[in-house]
Order: structure tokens, then sequence, then C-alpha cells
């Protein structure tokens, strides 16, 4: 049997999600008809927008259905940024951080690019930890310059929890916009869309919805313009005809796993700790990344000196146990990890990297598995040593 | 036996890990990336590095109902194969950057890493044979004549030659296998072979060396050491040429002038007649044997060297004189450069093959006058 432990990637959909997303795509109807069909989908659309609202904590307005977390962090970045320079061209400085997801990174290197933006990255430490005191010093002194900020809540590669409530209370004292990619918290931590807060990423297929389903929570004050135009549905904000079936399901996932946060954070923290302290006995070199900083329980990223990602990756998958290097994949290159080389660790070191993420049902026994394999595929992978 | 195929992306190495699992091999398909920002898309005949190649590679191992991993080898590749081609252009020479990708990556580094990881052989689509004599393996040119790649196989060692498949190496027809590509339903079929150098995008070496290397200007001279002209940079030069080298006075037989040699240390590019090209004795102090070597290889052997992919080879006598392994061809060859490996065969078996570091032209200087 297959030992699936690569859930931050992707993770299973809910069974009755399933089963109620394949029920309502054969309901014929566009949110946007007058008709009676075409209201009967407006309703599956917009009780879908009051429950993932109620998850929020915002109000339903200020969800905005998307494609998924990568059209959420292009539409708030490049939103927010094109009005601020529209109202101020002065004002076209980005502050994010280099452990970002490539969702986000890509769009504000593109601005830098093709728009004209100046982006200052800020630093973190060797555990991933915001320099948040660098980033109040960078505001104090050019905050009538800066158009955004985007930090993520959780780190997809390391399970970082970044302080995002001080972020935002940061931010605020300047009147700086500030969107979160809150993609990798979303289902492992509590994730409320906080006050003073401007935009926060989503996407369904981390939470157990479907994949191509996505939000981006837009508060009622946000200063933004679309970058999708084509209609004007979603608040003006992302035009196209709306997948109402998706928003339900991704509603109904996001129900269920904001309950799973708050009755099975203390046991998945049980679990993720047994698994660190057993990897750390089997392998005394392996690193656990991030180490004493604050993170989610649902996902442990080591550091094997010795050996590269990909060594390992092949190994475990021999023995059907299915892991990640945690480094963002194009054509299934995994390369140094971008993430671990903005927190100052080697290109060396940034290669031998494994991404241990658990889902919903993950047991202990599953762990076990993976903890059996680890010491053979271990010495295999030391064995190639760092050829790639 | 655990095979390891080799996947470019091409419709060769598909028809190879095709006939390996054809074979009964536990066969795994992995795709080698070599560069750090590979292009989206092939353009041309280009290499095989663009993530196109990657994602045809992958959908044949899912059509053979194989695993498929991708391998990252950029850093291996840039420091053991796209330096050391700029060092050797520096150095003045010529070199056969296929021929350092096949000694240091696919046979060496990916070989190494895969015996590490518990597989038996790599397998590749090249188009060159192993036959076993007396218990010991050799390498052979393909019967197909025209697509023959034992040349560029030559750097394989006898270890290597141990762990190494060539499942379509014996065709005899390219068409055969392009057929044999349909006949399987490989979307890579028709793909257009690749032919120029895969890590400079647009095929023009000149202007990519260019790039990383410093113009230093220097002396054009003839071969009796008088300047004839000047120049901005050696690397812009290769042995042979004959365009661009903005000579102003015609030579005393009013024929065109060609390089015949790079000295970078004294910035020089020597110049002179065509004839001068002509080489009878080639020499390299860096080589190895390819299967079993030759009892006594200091005492003079009758064989054929060649010294390019496509070149014809010509008989020679060779020989390892003074640990440097050299031959003296019996007509002059033409189209010989320092940095280009001379690979020597015995009838169709590879024998061996040296990093040609001297050369000795079968016209004397004199003649030029
Ligand atoms: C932090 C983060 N942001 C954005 C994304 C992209 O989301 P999606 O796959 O829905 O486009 C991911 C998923 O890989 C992620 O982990």
């Amino acid at each position: 049997m297959t030992i699936y432990l690569d859930h931050a990637a992707t993770t299973a959909i809910y069974p009755a999600v399933a089963a109620r997303l394949v029920e309502d795509m054969q309901k014929l109807g566009n949110p946007s008809s007058i008709h009676s069909l075409g209201q009967s989908a407006r309703g599956m659309l917009e009780s879908a927008r009051e429950d993932l609202a109620g998850v929020l904590g915002c109000d339903r307005n200020e969800v905005i259905f998307t494609s998924g977390g990568t059209e959420a962090d292009n539409l708030a970045i490049k939103g927010l940024y094109w009005k601020a320079t529209n109202v101020d061209p002065q004002r076209n400085i980005i502050v994010s951080a280099y452990t970002e997801h490539h969702a986000v990174i890509d769009p504000i290197e593109w601005l830098e690019k093709f728009q004209g933006a100046r982006v200052h990255w800020l630093g973190v430490d060797e555990r991933g930890v915001l320099d948040l005191a660098e980033l109040a010093n960078f505001l104090a002194e050019n905050s009538s310059q800066v158009a955004l900020v985007s930090l993520m809540w959780v780190n997809n590669e390391t399970g970082v929890l970044n302080d995002i409530e001080r972020v935002v209370q940061i931010a605020s004292s300047y009147q700086v916009p500030v969107h979160t990619d809150a993609v990798a918290a979303f289902g492992h931590t509590k994730v409320v869309f906080l006050p003073g807060l401007t935009a926060m990423s989503l996407s369904a297929h981390k939470v157990g919805g479907p994949v191509g389903v996505g939000a981006l929570i837009v508060s009622r004050a946000a200063k933004m313009i679309s970058v999708q135009q084509g209609g004007g549905q979603e608040r003006d904000l992302r035009g196209g005809t709306m997948n109402a079936p998706g928003a339900r399901a991704f509603a109904s996932a996001a129900v269920l796993s904001a309950a799973k946060v708050h009755d099975e954070a203390a046991s998945r923290q049980v679990l993720l700790d047994y698994l660190v302290e057993e990897v750390s006995k089997a392998i005394p070199s392996a690193r656990f990344s991030r180490g004493s900083a604050p993170g989610i329980p649902d996902l442990a990223h080591f550091t094997f000196p010795g050996c590269s990602g990909d060594s390992m990756l092949y190994l475990f998958d021999q023995q059907n146990v299915c892991v990640s290097t945690g480094s963002a994949c194009t054509a299934g290159v995994a390369r140094a990890s971008h993430v671990l080389l903005a927190m100052g660790r080697s290109e060396e070191e940034a290669t031998g990297t494994l991404r241990i993420s658990l889902g919903r049902d993950t047991t202990r026994s599953e762990i076990d598995e993976f903890l059996a394999t680890l010491p053979a595929v271990h010495a295999a992978a030391l064995k190639a040593g760092l050829t790639a | 036996m655990k095979v390891l195929a080799a996947m470019s992306g091409g419709v060769d190495s598909a028809v190879a890990a095709a006939r390996a699992v054809d074979a009964g091999h536990e066969v795994v398909g992995v795709h080698l990336a070599l560069s750090r920002n590979s292009g989206t898309l092939r353009t041309g005949s280009r290499g095989c590095c663009t993530i196109e190649d990657s994602m045809d590679a992958q959908r044949v191992s899912a059509l053979l109902g194989i695993k498929y991993f991708v391998w990252d080898f950029s850093e291996r590749f840039k420091m053991e194969v796209v330096d050391d081609f700029i060092q050797e252009y520096e150095a003045g020479r010529t070199p056969n950057p296929c021929m350092r990708c096949n000694e240091r990556i696919k046979f060496a580094a990916l070989l190494e890493k895969a015996l590490a990881l518990g597989f038996d052989a790599v397998c590749t689509g090249h188009y060159a044979t192993l036959e076993e004599h007396d218990g010991n393996l050799e390498l052979h040119r393909s019967p197909a004549t025209a697509k023959d790649q034992s040349y560029v196989l030559g750097v394989l060692t006898t270890e290597q030659l141990k762990h190494v498949l060539f499942p379509i190496g014996a065709e005899s027809d390219k068409a055969t296998i392009r057929q044999e590509a349909a006949d399987r339903g490989l979307a890579v079929a028709q793909k257009p072979d690749s032919y120029d150098i895969c890590f400079i995008p647009d095929g023009d070496t000149q202007g990519w060396l260019g790039e990383k290397l410093q113009e230093e200007p220097g002396d054009i001279v003839d071969r009796n050491g008088r300047k004839v002209s000047s120049h901005t940079g050696t690397h812009n030069f290769t042995v042979g040429q004959r365009k661009g080298l903005h000579i102003e006075q015609p030579a005393k037989d009013g024929k065109p002038r060609y390089v015949l040699e790079i000295k970078p240390a004294t910035r020089t590019v020597v110049v002179g007649p065509q004839a001068a090209l002509a080489i009878k004795e080639l020499g390299g102090q860096r080589f190895t044997w390819c299967g079993v070597a030759p009892q006594n290889p200091e005492i003079p052997f009758e064989a054929e060297v060649q010294v390019r992919a496509h070149a014809e080879p010509v008989a020679c006598t060779a020989m390892l004189r003074d640990g440097e392994l050299m031959v003296i061809t019996h007509e002059p060859i033409l189209g010989v450069a320092p940095g280009q490996t001379a690979v020597i065969y015995v009838g169709t078996r590879v024998l061996g093959q040296f990093t040609i570091d001297r050369t000795v032209s079968a016209v004397s200087p004199e003649s030029d006058e």
C-alpha cells in the first residue's frame, strides 16, 4: 500500500464533498442568468460564499472566488500594486520575503521586471522566522512609497507560522495594505480574516476541496483594481463565469477542515513531535528545518547533509512512500530550495531536503512505516552522495 | 536487471527504453536536468534540456508503464561541461562538449548515482554495439554507418562498459526506429534530431563565448612569425577557419589563408595556406582505453583514427610513447584541432581515445615562403 505523506502538495478531497460536487456539476444554470435555473445556481454560489465567510469571520462580500491560490496571489499583488501606483506613481515598493511561494515571488518579480516596481525582500533567520523589526524600520522610513506588504501566514515548505497579526499591526500604523498567502495555513492553524488585513489567498485543494478553486478575501476597504476583466462578476474584481459547484465544494471542505483544526490540533502535534523525534533518533545528522520556530502540526521539513533530495525521493518511491523535497518543481526537477537558501543555508544543504506533510487521516502506523524505510533510504542516498 | 533508462525526450532513447522493458528488465526512466534556466519549448534542433523535452520523456514513460524521475545534474554539468568548454576555448582548443558530457555526466555521475541507488545498468539510445569476446566487453561501431555514435562513446572505460545497454545500437536505420516509435504510439516518433550544442541557445558559439570571455587583442601571424593582421580575442577563431581574418595584404601565392594554430599565452593566431592544415601526426597525454587495453601498446600497431563525430576514419599507426597516446596517419588529415578527441579503432572496435594536445603539420613552414 502506498503511504502518502505529501498532503501539503495536495490532499484528498473529502468523499462527501466529492459526491456533492458530482451532483452539483450536473445541475444546469449560470449564476448570472436571470431565470430560475440561474437563480438556483446563484443560490449555490452565495451559500458557499456565506459559509466560507462564516469560517473566516469576514463579510460575505469580501469573498472573491478564484481558480485557485495562484490566481488569488496574482490578483492581490497586481491589483493592489496597480491601484497604489495609479493613485501615486511614487508608491511603487513591494515588501515581501524570499521564503514566499512562487505564486507570490513570481508576480512580484514580474512587476519588477515589466512594470517598474521596486522590491524590498525582508530578511529571515536560519529558522525561517521573518525579521519584523526590519519591517517596522523599513516602513518607518519608506511607508509613503510602499504599495503593499505581502507575507505568507504559514510557509508551505518549512511549516513556519508567521506572526501575521504583528505584520498587520505594523503595516496598519502606516496605512500600508497587507496581503497574506494563507494557502498553507488554512486547515492547519486557525485562520480568520484578521481586522486590518487587506487581502488573503486561499486554495481549496489543500483543505480537502477540489483543485482549481480558491478565493481571495478582499477587505471592503481595500483599494484594488481587477486583473482579469470580462463581465464584472465577483465584485468587479474578477471577470468570468463563476464556478458555483466548485465554490460550494470549497466552502464545505473549509467548514470540515476548520472544525478539524479546532478539535485535533493537540493530537496532531503529538504525532508530529513523535515523527521529529524519531527522525532525529534514526538519523542524528538530520536537521529539523524550522528548529524552535512556531509552526503547524502537519508538516515537518528536514535537511539531510550529504544526501540529495532526488535520491531520497526516488528511494522512498521504490518503497511506495510518497514524500517531497518541498522545493518548487518545474517539470519534476527537484532544485535547491529557494526557501532554504533565503534562510541562509548553503546550496548543498538546500539540496538535501525532505518534506513530510500529514493529512487529516494520517495515522501513527503510517508514520512508523515511513520511519522503518528511512534508515535504508538514507544510507543509500548518502552513498549516492550529492552527485546531483 | 534493474535498468535506468536515460531519457532525453527524443525518439532514440524512447525506443531504447521500450526495448529494455520488452527485454524483461525492471526499467525506470530518468531525465537529466542539465540546464539551470531551461527554456519552455524546444527551438529547432537544439539539445534536450527544455521542459518540453522533459515532458516528452515523462509521457513516453507513462505509455511504457515505467516510473519516471528527473534528476538534476545542472551543477555538475555546469562545472564539468560548460565551464570546461569555456576553459578549453580560452586555452585555444576546440572541445567536444557532448563527449565531455558522456565522459563526466551520463556514464560517470549518472551511472555512479544509479549504481549507488541499486540499479545494475544505464541504458541509452546511442547507436553503437557491445560485443563480448573471451569474457571481455568490447565497444563496436553501429552497422548504421550514418548514425554510428561509437565515436562519442569512445570515452567509456572497461568498468563502465559493464553497466551500459544500447538497445537500439545495432539498428541499421533511423527510419526503423521512428517507425517503431510510431507503432508503439509514442508521440516523439517524428521529433527532429538534435545536433547543436545544447547549452548555447541560438547556436551562435562565437557570440556566446564572446559574452563569457574577455576581449584580449593580439596579433595574427604567419607560420614564420611575421605579423599579418590583428584581432580582438583568440576565442573568435577555431583551427581551420578561413572567414573573418581581415587580412589586408594578400598572401604571396594569392591564396586564402586559414587559421592553423591558436596560442592564447601570447594571444597569437597563426595562419597559413590550406595545405598546412593537413596533419600527419597527433597525440595526447589524456587518454583512456575502451575495454581491454592492448598488451604492448608501446609497440606500434595498425589502426584507424577518427577526429570528429562525423569524420571519415583514417588509417594510421598508433602507439603509446612517453606517456602519450599518438598516431601517425598514413595520409594527411584535415579538420584536426587541439582539444578534439581522437578515437582509435581496430576494425569496428573502439580501442581507446585521447584528447588531442599536439599536432604535426604535414607541410613545413619553409614551404609557405
Ligand atoms: C503557499 C502556497 N501558495 C500558493 C499555492 C498555489 O495554490 P494553487 O495550487 O491553488 O494555485 C500553494 C500551493 O502549492 C501554496 O502552497
